[in-house]
């Protein structure tokens, strides 16, 4: 069983969600990562998606785009991210680790070369935004040769019979995109969520994380109980973007929200069945 | 001499190029837009209003216009320029948009976004957008905001929101990004207009179907003028769909030589350049496989070019295609060839070209003198100079 399938069944069997941050590798600048990623791990996090820096993040929103941005200015790349994951490794050797980024620089390494890096790295997801399961076949192989899950994301607009493809394409989890748009988008509707919901579970097995739009303990809280984990960027990135000249502090702050979004998917855990 | 040629496959490939490579919430719209645009090609309906519309509204036939004065200059092949820069709104953007805006309105979309560089596509969008009562907004990088001023005054003019895009070079590319940031948010209302053979399919495929007219007028001219095929096409290529639009009625024409004409900048061997076919690589960009400027690790890099239309680090994934089977042939001019190009046929013929379409003219002035007196050139002259008014008067010291 993967890290990713472990860890999402134990979170299941004690009735808990999956906390999963999403960062930027590299960002403000390349010693920041991997500190900060233990000391996520540290507040709680379940699950940990490292974005890999592009130049042309056309899903994402103006504040990812923005570390992406940063990121580059120093230099980070897909290769210099799988050395924040080998670093990162070195001292915990449990929690999942998912890259998430877009196809271009897994086109330059090379499909064959990306999944053997990424093996090495002992990375055990790989999301890749703009490779659908039509076009991934070779590279999707590959990864799952090497025991690292796929993962593909739904959206609000996906039809059951995309469902069923991804549940086919994919393992470890489905990111369900909660809305359309890019992500840190500031219209996310809870109802639309839980009706669409019923319609993935009713297509899958696999566990369903939930993104795109949360910002707040609050939506992560509401968001969480209607899949089997929430992922949590923008409000994360904010901060460090909040304090540029001070990333101590920056840390401080993301690790204050994932603490506190963590005790109140924990406390409400009982009583989801009254939201 | 002829061999069928059918590209893409159903799933939009041209060999390894092309395909759908896009975040899932666009699979989707793009499926609907494809099987609207099946549906409409053999829409004899649909066909008889794009054809009126292309007539009575764009003015085509563009006229194939026999260069006489500059072809004796030159001193070699016979050339001829397709005069797209007499369309309506001034270039070939306006065959396409016509087209794509009447599959938003049989679709039902309320909405036009667009992405623009030089501004021809945004002021074509625009244009069709006001003529239906659409409401349009045209992303445009900031760069290309500044030195494209008209334009934007322009599509302003015609009800569109112009927005600068700030993010990354600030130039098409990024404009590109921000447009499908739109339509993922806006899925439900809005049509994606874009401009060039690139994007996922059926982008490509459906762009060069709507240019192909160029082509298609241009070997029955040249027939009736000549009585018989020309030997060689030259076009400009920046995402490339003036070129395609040319050369496609002609790929199974084996005697007719494609060349399509890259930007190169202050020239390929400083890297500032927008050559992907000639100087780039395979990989994935804006929904599609294609020739890329990017560096070792995929990032794309940046571009340049005088001409805000050819400054693109992709390229179409059909230019791709044709590259690697041999069937066209690429070559690049740099920024101060062009110049000599836009004044050639300035003050030749009397005819002022687009920065874009100037880099064809000096391909042209290379390539025509190689020729004998007896062969002929189609060059496309894709767009007309005025909208490049205030850079050339720049770079000559005056102010307007």
């Amino acid at each position: 069983m993967s890290r990713l399938a472990a860890t999402f069944a134990e979170l299941a069997q004690n009735g808990r969600k999956a906390l999963i941050p999403f960062v930027t590798a590299g960002d403000p600048n390349p010693h920041f990562t991997v500190p900060l990623m233990h000391a996520m791990v540290a507040a709680g996090v379940d699950v940990i998606e490292l974005g890999v820096p592009f130049s042309d993040p056309m899903a994402d929103g103006p504040v990812i785009q923005r570390a992406s941005e940063r990121a580059l200015a120093h230099k980070m790349s897909l290769r210099r991210t799988l050395e924040v994951a080998a670093e990162f490794r070195k001292t915990n050797q449990t929690t999942p680790l998912v890259l998430m980024g877009y196809l271009n620089p897994i086109e330059a390494m090379t499909y064959e070369g990306f999944a053997n890096a990424a093996q090495r790295a002992d990375i055990d997801g790989v999301l890749t935004v703009d490779l659908p399961p039509e076009e991934g076949a070779e590279c999707t192989a590959l990864l799952k040769a090497r025991g690292i899950d796929p993962i593909f994301l739904l959206a609000p607009n996906s039809s059951s019979e995309r469902v069923q493809k991804m549940d086919a394409a994919g393992s470890g989890y489905i990111y369900y995109v909660s809305l359309k748009g890019v992500t840190g988008a500031g219209h996310l509707n809870i109802a639309d969520v839980e009706h669409k919901l019923q319609q993935i579970r009713a297509n899958t097995q696999l566990p369903i994380a939930i993104g795109f739009g949360v910002k707040d303990a609050d939506t992560a809280n509401a968001i969480a109980h209607l899949g089997d984990g929430v992922v949590i960027g923008s409000a994360l990135i904010s901060k460090i973007e909040a304090h540029l000249d001070d990333p101590e502090l920056a840390q401080n702050e993301i690790i204050a929200l994932l603490t506190s979004i963590r005790q109140t998917l924990d406390s409400t855990q009982q009583t989801v069945g009254e939201l | 001499m002829t061999e069928k040629y059918n590209m893409p496959d159903e799933r939009g490939h041209f060999g390894p190029y092309g395909g759908i490579f896009v975040a899932e919430t666009l699979i989707p719209p793009i499926q609907e837009l494809n099987a609207a645009y099946q549906q409409y090609l053999k829409d004899p309906d649909f066909i008889a209003e794009l054809d009126a519309d292309l007539k009575y509204y764009v003015g085509r036939p563009s006229p194939l216009y026999h260069a006489e004065r500059w072809s004796r200059e030159l001193g070699g092949a016979q050339i001829y320029l397709k005069r797209e820069d007499l369309n309506h709104t001034g270039s070939h953007k306006i065959n396409n948009t016509v087209g794509q805006a009447l599959l938003a309105k049989r679709m039902g979309k309320t909405r036009i976004i667009a992405e623009t560089g030089a501004g021809q596509h945004g002021v074509a969008t625009a244009t069709v957008a006001a003529r239906l009562g659409l409401e349009c907004v045209v992303y445009m990088g900031a760069v290309d905001v500044a030195r494209q001023s008209l334009n934007v005054y322009r599509m302003k003019l015609l009800g569109a929101t112009v927005v600068a895009v700030e993010s990354g070079s600030k130039t098409l590319k990024d404009a590109l990004n921000e447009a499908l940031r739109d339509w993922v948010t806006n899925v439900d209302n809005t049509f994606y207009i874009i401009g060039t053979v690139a994007g996922p399919h059926p982008y490509p495929a459906m762009v060069r179907d709507f240019q192909a007219i160029i082509g298609r007028e241009a070997k029955q001219q040249c027939l009736e003028a000549t009585g018989r095929l020309p030997d060689a096409l030259v076009a400009c290529v920046g995402g490339g769909s003036n070129a395609i639009g040319l050369f496609h009625p002609f790929i199974e024409d084996s005697s007719v030589k494609l060349y399509g004409v890259e930007a190169a900048g202050d020239g390929v061997a400083t890297g500032r350049h927008s050559a992907p076919l000639c100087a780039g690589r395979p990989g994935v960009l804006h929904g599609n496989r294609t020739y890329l400027m990017a560096d070792d690790d995929g990032e794309i890099i940046e571009t340049h070019s005088i001409s805000a239309g050819l400054d693109y680090p992709g390229v179409g994934p059909e230019h791709a295609w044709l590259k690697d089977t041999g069937r066209a042939q690429y070559a690049n001019i740099t920024d101060t060839e062009a110049l000599e190009g836009f004044y050639a046929l300035t003050r030749s013929e009397g005819i002022i070209p687009a920065l874009e379409s100037s880099h064809a003219m000096a391909y042209t002035m290379k390539l025509a003198p190689t020729m004998g007196k007896d062969e002929i050139i189609i060059v496309n002259l894709s767009g007309r100079g005025d909208k490049d008014m205030q850079t050339m008067a720049k770079r000559e010291g005056i102010e307007l």
